[in-house]
């Protein structure tokens, strides 16, 4: 994670000038399932998300495998997914042969990691342009399957608010639909294998995006963290590991696959900790209102005008001025904006999605000025 | 040649528990031997080890000695992937690593999943229909186990008649080979508590 905020794919190099491009058009006119803002406590949690990974029997494991030998696997995951249903429509891009903003617009959009954007798996992989792909669905993009990221498969199902039994039952019925024209590599005792032993067992990791500003402002952060560390999970940043929180957005999840079935975690997760993180959230933000209300109004307000008012704006300003916001929307203390606007401000302020809008490539202090420009231009409308 | 547990018996040369056990079936004929542990080495049938794996890992988890300076574990014979291969870049292989490295691999799956050493949770439906039709067995787990120990004990079924085929010990690979085809018939080979699967392979 770069000082800016930015995440690790987006680099100054990226342009969407001249690229050959082959993502559709629909891309950018609507936002992602994960930025919706709907769904169960959607006040404290932006999106659920079930990752799965799966690895081809018999074959060697993608760090290890040669360019040939990839290109097999993708050519024999390739039919398997287009009948898969990922969406209503389906689409398949080739990060290998894909211009890097083209990759760097589908890791703003969650839709891959930052190594698999990058093109920058191991050390012991030499080409950064190693056969892989993603296909996902479309119009939502809920669905999301990597292909030769560190392992074979990677299904992705995120779906909004609290819902992590949704998206795993989602998930769990494409896994089936894969397994059913690909041999799995599966062991009766250690369960799916993985290239990575701390993935072996289930291979699932549950994952929410959680919006914490009221147990930050009560100085309360890191009781959370330290107590998801206590119970074997991870708290990641807005953009997944190795990235960090900013403006107030963090991403909670399971770090243990093996010895628990996908159920025994959902009960743990989604029905014992996260109502607790997020009554323990809501008490915070209501202790701010009842003992801090003018300055928590002042906060929000000193916000929403820097945001309408700016006339260069940082990503990482951006993102800490729209968290706070965001809660003034939820504790109802401001009025004219929504959740699902100032969501589809998010990814519209990252530096690609920014460049794409333009249409032209930016340098940082350009982006910064067209940054404020889309900003205000957004904020006056909503 | 087969050999397996046996409890309370001396060894054949001095009065020590026996804990070595070979059963040879030539021209008919049944020949048990029992020996312990310094007896069997001594007449050469089991040979000491110089240096045990287990030492080797306590001492590299101690930082006594260096990974480097550790005799290299074997390659995993699927992909040749050495266990300082897989330290160095934190990734396996092939599938195939996590059998030819199961013992390394042990407190490395116990540390990342808090002490856990089997899988619970969704099993591929082709496993679950090989699993799944051992008789009066409806517990998908036990199931799951049935399966194993069966794919283990025809392995090994396998190897032992490659061995009795090799030392030309033909009535005792007729019986093997009478075991494996019940086996793969979906019966058992008779000998399934002797036989079960060992820790590490998968």
């Amino acid at each position: 994670m770069s000082g800016s905020g930015e995440p690790n794919g987006a680099a100054d190099d990226t342009t969407p000038n001249g690229a050959e491009g082959a993502l559709p058009e629909e891309l950018f006119a609507k936002g992602t399932e994960w930025l919706r803002g709907g769904g169960e406590a959607a006040d404290v949690v932006l999106s659920s998300r079930a990752r799965i990974a799966r690895n081809l029997a018999g074959q060697l494991f993608v760090h290890r495998a040669a360019p040939t030998d990839l290109r097999l696997v993708l050519e024999a995951c390739r039919d398997v997914l287009t009948a898969a249903n990922l969406g209503t429509q389906s689409t398949w891009v080739n990060l290998h042969e894909s211009p890097a903003f083209e990759r760097s617009l589908l890791l703003e959009r969650h839709l891959v990691s930052a190594h698999f954007a990058k093109g920058k798996l191991g050390t012991d992989r030499k080409s950064n342009d190693w056969p892989r792909a993603v296909a996902f669905g479309l119009p939502d993009e809920r669905c999301a399957v990597m292909v030769n990221e560190e392992d074979h498969l990677r299904l992705q199902v995120i779906r909004s608010g609290l819902a992590l039994r949704d998206a795993w039952a989602e998930a769990d019925a494409i896994d089936d639909r894969i397994e059913s024209g690909l041999d799995y590599a599966f062991s009766p005792r250690l369960g799916y294998l993985t290239a990575c032993p701390t993935n072996v067992g289930t291979g699932v990791r549950f994952s929410v995006m959680l919006h914490l500003p009221g147990l930050r402002m009560a100085g309360e952060i890191d009781k959370v963290k330290h107590a998801a560390a206590d119970m074997s999970l991870a708290v990641r940043g807005f953009y997944g590991e190795g990235s960090e929180a900013f403006g107030d957005f963090y991403q909670l999840s399971n770090q243990t696959t093996l010895g628990k079935s996908e159920e025994q975690l959902l009960g743990e997760l989604n029905d014992k900790i996260l109502p607790e993180v997020i009554e323990y959230e809501r008490q915070s933000r209501q202790r701010l209102l009842e003992k801090r209300r003018w300055q928590l109004e002042d906060t929000v307000h000193r916000a929403i005008g820097v945001l309408r008012h700016a006339r260069l704006l940082g990503v990482e300003e951006t993102m800490k001025l729209i968290s706070v916001v965001r809660l003034g929307v939820c504790l109802e203390v401001c009025s004219g904006l929504d959740t699902a606007g100032l969501h589809r401000l998010m990814l519209l302020v990252q530096p690609t999605h920014l460049q794409q809008a333009v249409g032209k490539s930016l340098g940082q202090d350009e982006r910064k000025r067209e940054r404020a420009r889309v900003v205000r231009e957004r904020c006056a409308a909503m | 040649m087969a050999s397996y547990t046996l409890s309370s018996v001396n060894c054949d040369r001095c009065d020590s528990e026996a804990t070595v056990h070979e059963v040879t079936i030539s021209d008919g004929q049944v020949l048990e031997i029992h020996l312990c542990e310094v007896c069997a080495q001594e007449t050469g049938i089991v040979s000491s080890s110089p240096a045990p794996v287990e030492e080797i890992l306590k001492k590299i988890a101690a930082g006594k000695v260096s990974a480097e300076s550790a005799p290299a574990s074997p390659a995993c014979p699927a992909c040749k992937t050495t266990f300082s291969q897989f330290k160095q870049s934190g990734r396996l292989g092939c599938p195939e690593c996590y059998t030819a490295m199961a013992q390394q691999l042990g407190p490395i799956l116990d540390r990342a999943h808090q002490g856990a050493v089997h899988h619970v949770g969704k099993v591929p439906k082709r496993m679950m229909a090989q699993g799944g039709d051992a008789p009066g067995l409806v517990d998908r787990e036990i199931a799951l186990a049935a399966a194993e120990a069966r794919a283990e004990q025809i392995r090994r079924l396998r190897a032992d008649l490659a061995s009795a085929v090799h030392a030309e010990q033909y009535e005792q690979a007729a019986q093997i080979r009478d075991r494996l085809q019940s086996l793969q018939r979906g019966g058992t080979s008779g000998q399934s508590s002797e036989l079960g699967p060992t820790e590490g392979s998968s």
